[in-house]
Parts: structure tokens; sequence; C-alpha cells
């Protein structure tokens, strides 16, 4: 009976070694894997087992933390002004995960990041506590604070950049919620979170409609529209009269393009019709540029690509493929033309800029818990959509707009204001509310401190109310006046 | 050896190596010892008051099962009780590291010391009172009746968690008769193989390059063989069906030295496998959870699976250290009982689960070993039974909750929280100890030879 003893035997060993074989894959190959699953608890136990480092806005900490009991998380995130700051720094809950800075900076925040090695290692060998770093925001507490009170209990969104370098100033969404709602584990914390929902809230609260909400830009749009016109030669002279009728047949069809209301726009000049917002001269103006020479300029101002701040905002929408009218409607910000409000702002920023568009970002710097910094940003060209002179002759018309024009509201004492209204129609046979839009930027003599968009979707307001001038210019004033400390 | 020694018994057997085992044993206490201060450094700061204690206790009952071994059983095998301290030792520390979770239930370490105090006085009971193995070859009718009771009882009791493996006995406690029935049925097999096992291997007919056995002879056994997989099936405890099985075609390999009887045995085996997992809607379950490990539960949460191979994967190669893992997200009794190697390989790393497996295929090979030494049919059978059986439970145990193969629902011998599997594991371990002894133990030495005597051979040994 040796024989097949001596076999069991093997199979036995074979039984075993097919175990080690199995422990060894789990352990050692897929390991990594499963010690990061989303769903291994592990993850944010670790995540939360020290204080995270903080967010920081103008030298002060618009984050925080408490220690919790009885979860197996020790500490819990606390934000101060929480639905004011939202939408740049996301929530950090110890159920629900990460969103924007909170996320992407996550690792740093723990001191989990490879770049906190050498502290973490210090702080092993001293018997410290790991303790995480901190994100320095390039925000401005005023003009965010302006920005967000501007919006009010109205739905919508505000981005203000610093065209000089991209840095972003003011980034509010309305309506916002409270991510110290959302921070614990507990059962509070996850009726805050469905409530949260959008199937629960209409109004999705948690959505960054600065970032993740394209809207149609109306009549801001008719700004990129003026730069591939100045670009492709199509215009010279902003002065001059350029021929385009009353209505505007559009080419291929016989569906005329009128203009609102009781506006004299034929064969008026490039400056009148952007003070006064002549539809037909702009639609004629896409059309004579063409397909190619919009889509390149729309392009060069960020269209059709997302942009990440860290953060990703959702790519703006600039058709690459359409016919001569639907060419002539998208000119007009109309048809399937859709705009982030931080590209909108981006707009207005390259032409304050003098032509040139930087990269926009949130975050200054990353420092250490012991503060140094580990990375700073340097400011970096993102495109040059415009050369310096047409540059200056569209600021000139801009200005012309809120000096003579719809955005009369927008006027600030003193300073060079330019900007431009858009009442965007949306909705089947325009049926929808309209969404208010005001762009705009200031001048000083160190060349412009801060461009701004500002989108207005206020369904319960009177349509007839609604436009770009009288809902969103204020707002983009208080901003700019933030940030120019008037 | 001298040319005159006619015989290839010498009154020179093997060393018996009691003082091995000592040595050997000093460490299986040592370990958990230090394992046991480990854990309470890591989760109070102090080293726990029960050191003493627990150390004494454990000391004490490896102590004296060493002397009995010394008197009774002299000649055993000397690995055996010095591996199975050592898992029992481990088991007790990582229960009562379990116990320190308050969402795992009641504190069991206090009553797996108990079960493993009874055990242990089984282990001696079998190891003075069983004077020779060859006595259990008596009682082969009788334990096949013994097995069947044993299998049938559960029936008569509520399920626990899906499988219906348990007896209530009041005052007592629940038991898990399927672990002595193990033992019991491989009592018979080797009983009625042992006789049988000429008339199974050559009274066949050839069929289909098959040789099969005679009805008459193979009759019984398949019988009993069929009825318990019945009931197992009956009772949803598949892990038993499938060693119970694995057992049966390894024991009438051994005895009728057919390989015929493997093919058999994976066809038959086959079969089964396919037809309950298409009936049995708790098997298919468990298949599904082994092919998607990581999927997530109906209601949205985390499996047991899951949580499991979190465990083992968070673990790494050198684990978190005792102490400080996260088993207690493996909600219920399971971390303790099932999932206790998910434990191990969280808290001791890969190193650690490849010592422990390590140990249990260390255990299982002297088995074998002894099955080889053992100069008995009845032993051997024995011995491959018991031996086989204990590879299988450890295979489908630590394969089950790796994601090797379905999880199957039985215990991790010796560690795993549960008075019946450490008794009956002990005994286990007491049987192989016994035949061991009689397999090592010197011949008695041939009468002096009166031819020797005359020549004057000169001894060279």
């Amino acid at each position: 009976m040796n024989k097949p003893l001596r076999r069991v035997a093997v199979f036995c060993g074979l039984l075993v070694l097919a175990l080690l074989l199995r422990v060894n894959y789990v352990q050692f190959v897929q390991a990594d894997q499963l010690s990061n699953d989303t769903h291994n608890r592990r993850v944010a136990i670790n995540q939360y087992a020290q204080p995270r480092g903080d967010i920081v806005v103008d030298g002060k900490a618009v984050t925080g933390h408490t220690e919790t009991n009885g979860s197996d998380f020790k500490y819990k995130r606390t934000y101060t002004d929480g639905p004011m700051w939202a939408p740049v720094t996301g929530h950090a809950s110890q159920a629900y995960g990460t969103s924007f800075l909170e996320g992407v900076e996550d690792k740093f925040l723990t001191g989990d990041d490879d770049r906190l090695f050498f502290n973490r290692t210090i702080d092993l060998l001293t018997g410290k506590q790991r303790q995480g770093g901190n994100v320095v925001t390039t925000l401005n507490a005023k003009a965010q604070t302006a920005a967000f009170k501007g919006l009010g209990d109205k739905k919508g969104a505000v981005v203000a950049l610093d065209p000089r370098t991209g840095a972003i100033l003011a980034m509010a969404s309305t309506p916002s919620y409270d991510p110290s709602g959302i921070a614990g584990y507990s059962n509070t914390d996850e009726k805050n979170w469905v409530a949260l929902d959008k199937k629960n809230d209409p109004d999705d609260p948690s959505l960054n409609r600065a970032l993740r909400q394209t809207y149609p830009p109306g009549s801001t749009f008719k700004l990129v529209t003026a730069a591939a016109a100045l670009e492709s030669g199509k215009v010279t002279d902003v002065d001059a009269s350029t021929t385009s009728p009353d209505p505007y047949t559009l080419p291929g069809t016989t569906v005329p393009l009128k203009n609102e209301g009781h506006i004299q726009c034929k064969d008026t000049s490039l400056r009148n019709a952007l003070r006064q917002s002549c539809n037909t001269v702009f639609g004629k103006l896409g059309v004579d540029v063409g397909l190619k020479g919009m889509v390149d300029e729309a392009e060069k101002f960020g269209f059709n690509k997302e942009q990440l701040i860290p953060v990703r905002a959702d790519a703006s929408n600039f058709d690459t493929k359409m016919s001569p009218d639907q060419v002539a409607q998208s000119s007009i910000g109309q048809f399937d033309t859709a705009a982030t409000p931080l590209q909108m702002a981006m707009v207005a920023s390259a032409i304050a800029n003098n032509g040139v568009l930087m990269q926009p970002y949130e975050v200054d710097k990353l420092v250490a818990p012991n503060l140094s910094t580990i990375s700073q940003t340097d400011p970096k060209e993102l495109s040059k959509p415009l050369s310096p002179e047409n540059a200056q002759k569209l600021q000139s018309m801009m200005e012309t707009v809120v000096n003579d024009g719809t955005g009369k509201n927008a006027k600030i004492p003193g300073v060079r204001v330019g900007g431009k209204t858009g009442t965007a129609q949306h909705g089947i046979n325009n049926d929808k509310a309209p969404y208010a839009w005001f762009v705009s930027y200031a001048m000083t003599d160190q060349g412009s401190p801060v461009a701004v968009a500002v989108v207005v979707e206020d369904g319960a307001a009177n349509r007839d109310d609604i436009s770009g001038g009288g809902l969103a210019a204020p707002i983009a004033q208080s901003v700019m006046e933030a940030v120019l400390n008037k | 050896m001298s040319a005159s020694n006619t015989t290839t018994i010498t009154s020179i057997g093997a060393p018996n190596r009691r003082n091995t085992e000592l040595a050997l044993l000093v460490f299986a206490v040592l370990i958990p010892v230090f394992a046991y201060a480990n854990v309470g450094l890591a989760k109070n700061g102090s080293v726990p008051a029960g050191l003493l204690g627990y150390g004494v206790g454990l000391g004490l009952l490896a102590a004296v099962a060493h002397l009995l071994v010394r008197k009774f059983a002299p000649y055993a095998d000397p690995l055996m009780l010095p591996i199975a301290t050592l898992l029992n030792g481990l088991g007790l520390v990582l229960i009562w590291r379990l116990d320190q979770e308050p969402s795992l239930g009641a504190a069991m370490a206090p009553k797996q010391l108990m079960w493993s105090t009874v055990g242990v006085l089984l282990f001696i009971g079998v190891l003075v009172f069983l004077k020779d193995h060859r006595i259990l070859q008596r009682y082969t009718y009788i334990s096949m009746v013994l097995a069947l009771a044993l299998l049938v009882a559960p029936v008569f009791f509520p399920g626990v968690n899906g499988a219906k493996i348990w007896v209530t006995l009041p005052g007592i406690g629940s038991l898990q008769p399927g672990e002595f029935a193990k033992i019991v049925i491989t009592v018979f097999f080797a009983g009625y193989l042992m006789v049988k096992r000429d008339a199974l291997a050559l009274a066949s007919r050839r069929f289909m390059g098959l040789y099969l056995p005679r009805g008459r002879d193979l009759g019984p056994i398949l019988v009993i063989w069929g009825i318990s997989l019945l009931i197992l099936v009956f009772e949803t405890d598949l892990g038993t069906s499938l060693l119970f099985f694995g057992l049966f075609v390894i024991m009438l390999y051994v005895a009728t030295e057919r390989t015929s009887w493997i093919v058999f045995g994976l066809l038959l085996s086959a079969g089964g496998a396919v037809f309950v997992s298409t009936f049995e809607h708790h098997v298919k379950e468990r298949v599904d959870n082994w092919l998607h490990p990581l999927a997530l539960a109906p209601n949205g949460g985390v499996t047991e699976t899951a949580q499991a191979m979190y465990a083992f994967g968070s673990g790494g190669i050198f684990g978190s250290g005792l102490g400080q893992g996260y088993s207690r997200l493996i909600l219920g009794i399971a971390p303790k009982s099932d999932y206790i190697l998910a434990t191990v390989g969280e808290e001791l790393g890969l190193a650690g689960l490849m010592a422990v497996l390590l140990l249990y295929g260390l255990l299982t090979e002297r088995g074998i070993r002894t099955a080889l030494a053992a100069r008995d049919p009845f032993g051997k059978l024995l011995a491959i039974g018991l031996s086989g059986a204990f590879a299988l439970q450890v295979f489908v145990v630590a394969g089950g909750v790796t994601g090797l193969i379905p999880l199957t629902g039985m215990t991790m011998p010796f560690m795993a929280q549960g008075g019946s599997s450490v008794i009956a594991n002990w005994a286990l371990v007491a049987i192989l100890m016994r035949i061991s002894d009689t397999a090592r133990r010197p011949a008695p030495s041939p009468a002096p030879s009166p031819d020797a005597e005359a020549t004057q051979v000169v001894r060279t040994q």
C-alpha cells in the first residue's frame, strides 16, 4: 500500500502548495489593489486617523477638524463658512469620500503624499503623530464673499480670475451646501447626504456650477466672435460700418435672424453692435469668418477641452461640424454652444490681459506641516487668442458697453471697466426663463487685476426683468470692487 | 548490517525523540505567550494581566500531555504534539485578540480555553486507554452506525446561518457532530476496506477501461457514503460533504492501489458538484461570491468575502502586527471561526500565514509518514484516512477563505473558535500518535539463536 500512500502524500503536498501560491497571489500580487480599494474601509480609517491638513485662503484656514468618538475614524473634517467655500474645498467625508480640492489633494492633506516622505520619516523617528500638509489657495476671501452674497438666494455661479496670472480669485456656486454636514459617519450625515442627492433636491446644491455646469453663453459669446472677426481681418476698424442687413436671413434657409428689442443694427459698426448686442451683425460675422476660423478662435480661448485647475472643469462646447446657418446661431452663443462660467471668465481675462490667456489655477502652493513650501504653482500661458492690438480694440469696445451700453450697472467710478451682458434663451421654443450672464474685467495702471464671469439662472424671476445687465452685472461689480479694494 | 543477522527486525529501533518533542514544545508554548503579550501591548500599551495565567495554563497542558506521551506512547511522532499545541495556542491568542473588539460579540477565549483543555484531556485519554489502535478494528460496524447517527442528528435541530450542522444540548451548548463523524467514519472505512480490499481490487469486471468491483463488495461502503452525502446536502453542509467524499476516494485508492478509483471519484464528484450547485441556492450564492469576491451585496454594502479579501490585501507581506488590524470589519462571529485565517493574514502578513499553512502541511505529512511506517493495513488505512481528512479540511477552509475555491464553511482545525472542532482534532492527533507509536516501537528482540552463540558471531552494530 506504500505506492498509493506516497502519491497521496504528494497530493497533500500539492494542496498545501496551491494554498501557498494563492496566499502569495492575494497578499503580494493583489495586495496593493486590495488595500487601496475604495470599498476597503481601512483606506478611510487611515485617512482620518490623524487630522487632515488645511485648505488655506488669505492666510486663514477655511477647514478644521474635531475628534470623534465611537467610530473607526478618529478625526472629522469641519468647515468654516462651508456653503461659501464648498465649490472650492469640496467635501472630505468619512462615509462618502472626497471631492474637489479635498479629493485632488487628498494624499497631500492626509500626509500620505510621496513629497511628504521626508516629513513623515522625521515624525516617525521623533514619535510625532503623522500630519497632513496644507493647501494654500489663490482665492481672495473678500471677492468670494462678494460673489456668494451677490448671488444670495438666486441660482447661479461666479468665477473671478486674475487675468495677469490665471489665479482664481473667486469661485461661488449657489445654492450651496455645508460639507460639514456630511463629513462624519452618523445618521445625520447620512440624512444630509441623501437630501443632497439630485433626486431629492432638484436644485442640486452639491453641483459646482462654476466648473461642472455648462450654459448657453448667449450674447457674451459675441466677444469670441468679435475676437475671431478681428483676428481673421474681417474687421480692422471697429468704428467702421459693417455690411449687415437687419434682419439677417440665415444662409441656406429662409429663417430670419432678428434682434431683441428696438435697436438699429443695419450696417452698424462693430463697436455699436457689441454695445447694443446686435444678433444680426455677429451672426453674419461668424458666417463670414467661417466655421474653421470660429472653431480655432473658440478653442484658443479654451473651448472643447476640459480644464484642470487642478480640479477638473467640464469642457465647454463649440461644435466643430456645422452648416453655415448653425454657425450663425452659434456665433451669438445659441445652438449647441455651451460654456462654463470658468470658460467665460477665461474669455474676459484673455481680452483684459492684452490677448494672452493664462492657465487658470486655484492652488497657489502646497506647504508641509512645518510650513516649508513643497510645491509652488507658477503662472503658465495657455494660449494667445488675440494680438495685443486686437485685444486693446476689444477692450475699448467692452468699455463702451459698460459706459454707454447694456452693462451700465457694472460701472466703478475711477476705474476702466469693460463688460458684456448676455441673456441666453433655452428650453424648447425658449419657454424657460433665460440665463442672465455678465462677463467683465477691471483695469488699473498695472494691467487688469480681475476678470469676472457671472451667470444667474433664476427661474422664479419675471422673464422681462432678466437681463445680464440687471441681474448679473451688479454682482460682477461688487466682486471687482472687492478685488480692487474699493 | 551483519551478514549473520537473519532477521530484519532488530532490537535497535528508531530513537524515541521524546527530548526533541520537549524542546519543540517549549517553543510551541513560548510563541503564543509572546504573541499574547504582543496583542496586549499593541491594544492597551501594557502586558495583559492574564499573561501569567495563560502561559502557565498552556504550559501545564503541554507538560502533562508530554509526560503522558512519554509514559504511554514513548515512540510516538515527536512533531505532532508541538504543532498541535502551537496552532491551538495561536488560535487562542487570536480569539482573545478578536474578543477585544466589542463589535464581535461576547468573549469567546475563556470558553475556547476550556474546550482546548477538554481536547487535551481527550488526547491523553485516547493515549492512556487505547493501548493499540487495532482494537478500533473491532468496532467497524458500530462505527458505521455511530457515524450515521452523528450525521443524522443535526436534522432534528434548527439550522444556524443556513447550515444545519448543529446539535444543541441543554446545559452544554452546541455541538458539531460532523467533526466527530469525520473520525468515526474513517474508522469504519479503514476496518471495512482492510477486509474487502482484495475483493475490491481483484474481483472486478473490466468496463470501458475501468475495473468495476462487484456490488456486494462495494455496496455497503457506497450506501454509507451516499447516505452521508445526502444528509449533508440536506443539511447544506458542503464542506463536510466534500471532505467525506475526498476521504472516501483517498482510502479506496490506497486500499485497492487502483488508479481507476480516482477517475471514478473525480467523475462522481464533478457530477455531484454540478448537481448541487444547480439546485442549491445556498451553494450557488457561494459560487457567485467566489467568482466575484469584490462584488457589492444587493443592499450596496461590502460582502463578507470582500472584507476577507481586503483583510488579506491590507496585511501585505509582513502584516499590520497583532492587534493592529481591522478584522472587526468582517462582522459577526465569523472572524473567530470561519475567517480566523483572515486575521492571521492581516495581522501576521503573508509571512505569518505561510508559516501557519506550513505547520498544517507538516502535521499532515507527519500523519502520512505514520501511515507509511505502520506495519498493519488497518493502521495504514486509518492513518492515511485521518491525515487525508485533516489535509482536505485545511485545504477546503483555507482555500475558501482566501478565495481559491468557493467558501464552504468549515472550521480551521485547532485555530478556529468552536468546541467540537478542537476536541475532535485533538482526538484525531491522539489516534495518529498512537499509530505512530506502534509503528516506530522497536520489535521485541529476537530470541537468542543457538547457532549464533556457537559460532561466536561478532555483532558489528
